[in-house]
């Protein structure tokens, strides 16, 4: 009761820095969870167009459909596949014309051959799965070529390995940085009541009693600038979504995760920045 | 009550500030600390508030000892302590009374008894009427009178005072020392460092003289007893002993 009190009597004799350690928190999450809402959203972009990675296997003209079935029956049981659809010479002019807009006269009933389309698991699209599904489905002798697009496959792998990597060592770089600029900020305040906490030492409170009223302004400060954080992140998603682009928000767990870090940051900051003053005094 | 025996300090850059000083505090006794700037003064005051610890030897404050005391027990030891410092070190955002009340809040007093102590001390050091007021509104000595009456609000058993007179002038001087005679003729240990030699002279009380870290008198102890630096072969009568013997 008195930590709170005495929380609040500080931030009341010092508005400004109170405001500006709120503003700083609030800043360094602010970058650190936009760069994460665009890692979301890059995230998300590239499990679509994974989503579109299918084998196709073209079938000989003249096959028996019993034959096809138990082919596609085979096939969908391969632990890599999610679906398997057939699609028969018609199928495959509608879609080809569909496709070729202002072109679509050039293709003739008949030209078009029928074919399995196969797609994958997600987690299971890898180049090298891929190829395993495509070696497997031209072993059958009624399957004339199958197809799936090689080299972009593995452009895409390539570029998803590369997001990885690099969304996590901008990220951990991000996250660092607000930790060091708020542990700063956090520092400063200790620093702003040395006096105080030097005359709490000398007439018998204990470590723990000293900190404890810089813990609760630490998890008020975080608290409040993971929330600000949230409402500026949330007005550039909002604005981006207008004007730009459409783009997913954080869902439920992320935005409490996102509080509940400002809030930790604020709690962990102070308890190092009191303790490291504590130790020097 | 305090001891220290054979105590030695040495720090990495400045060197050794103490060399084996050994004396003890009774109960009650009033104890000035003398001698130079860099003596050693400050660091044995230092000691018995646990502030710092000897490199060698050994400290005990009312049955604390300098070897093993650790965070809860020294933080329950300046409980029982009270601190006075030249600069007076009160809050200058609080009121005279507001710093008083801190040192009982912060350890956890129960809130019940706080208003009738404060009251209490306050009119024990002479500022009832300026309860209310700020530091930067009150004398030095007036400031230096809410940090004794900070300091005697646990009920001490000594008062450690580190130039408590230093930034006053000779009337506040006068009147703080006082104060500090009446907490002591109550019952209130005080141990006080200080350069006011005249103060000293005027006094009745025991003086420990301290040079280059080295204890080089003590007037309530016969081995220690010597003229001081230029008082060498002059008579001193038994009856101003402890008087004259301090070095300028």
């Amino acid at each position: 009761m008195l930590a709170a009190r005495e929380a609040l009597t500080a931030s009341r004799r010092a508005p400004l820095l109170s405001v500006l350690s709120v503003v700083t928190i609030a800043f360094s999450l602010f970058a650190f969870g936009l760069f994460g809402l665009a890692a979301i959203n890059i995230k998300r972009a590239l499990e679509q167009v994974e989503e579109r990675v299918e084998v196709r296997g073209f079938i000989a003209q003249g096959t028996d459909i019993e034959s096809v079935a138990a082919a596609i029956k085979d096939i969908g049981e391969f632990p890599e596949v999610a679906r398997v659809n057939f699609v028969n010479e018609e199928q495959a002019l509608v879609r080809a014309r569909t496709e070729m807009g202002e072109f679509a006269d050039v293709f003739e009933s008949g030209v078009l051959p029928a074919s399995i389309e196969v797609n994958l698991r997600s987690g299971m699209r890898t180049p090298d799965n891929v190829k395993s599904v495509a070696e497997r489905m031209r072993t059958y002798r009624f399957i004339d070529d199958v197809r799936y697009g090689e080299e972009w496959v593995e452009k895409l792998y390539r570029l998803r390995n590369i997001a990885t990597v690099a969304g996590i060592a901008l990220g951990l770089a991000f996250a660092a940085v607000a930790v060091i600029i708020i542990g700063a900020t956090i520092r400063m305040a200790v620093l702003a009541r040395a006096e105080e906490i030097s005359i709490m030492r000398l007439v018998g409170a204990t470590d723990m009693f000293i900190r404890l009223p810089f813990l609760v302004d630490g998890l008020v400060k975080g608290t409040i600038g993971g929330l600000l954080a949230l409402l500026f992140i949330w007005l550039a998603h909002r604005t981006v979504n207008e004007y730009f682009l459409r783009t997913v928000f954080f869902d439920r767990e992320l935005i409490f995760l996102g509080i509940l870090g400002g809030a930790v940051i604020g709690v962990m900051g102070s308890l190092v920045s009191v303790g490291r003053h504590l130790r020097g005094i | 009550m305090i001891r220290l025996h054979d105590v030695w300090k040495e720090y990495p850059r400045s060197g050794m500030a103490l060399s084996g000083v050994t004396f003890e505090v009774k109960k009650g006794e009033f104890v000035f600390l003398t001698g130079p700037s860099g003596s050693g003064k400050s660091t044995i005051l230092k000691f018995l508030y646990m502030d710092d610890k000897p490199t060698k030897g050994k400290v005990w404050v009312n049955g604390v000892s300098s070897e093993t005391a650790r965070g809860r027990e020294i933080s329950k030891l300046r409980r029982r302590i009270g601190i006075v410092f030249q600069d007076f070190r009160l809050l200058e955002d609080r009121t005279a009374e507001a710093n008083v009340r801190f040192a009982l809040e912060v350890t956890g007093a129960p809130k019940t008894s706080i208003r009738a102590k404060v009251s209490r001390v306050l009119t024990q050091v002479g500022l009832a009427s300026k309860a209310t007021s700020y530091p930067r509104e009150l004398s030095g000595g007036e400031q230096q009178r809410v940090a004794i009456a900070r300091a005697l609000i646990n009920d001490p058993f000594v008062l450690i005072a580190d130039e408590p007179t230093g930034n006053l002038d000779e009337r506040a001087t006068r009147g703080v020392f006082q104060l500090l005679r009446d907490v002591n003729a109550a019952g209130t240990a005080i141990v006080m460092a200080t350069h006011d030699l005249d103060l000293v002279r005027r006094s009745p009380y025991r003086t420990i003289e301290l040079n280059h870290g080295r204890l080089v008198f003590d007037s309530s102890d016969a081995s220690h007893q010597r003229p001081p630096p230029g008082m060498e072969g002059v008579e001193v009568p038994d009856d101003q002993l402890p008087e004259g013997r301090v070095s300028s």
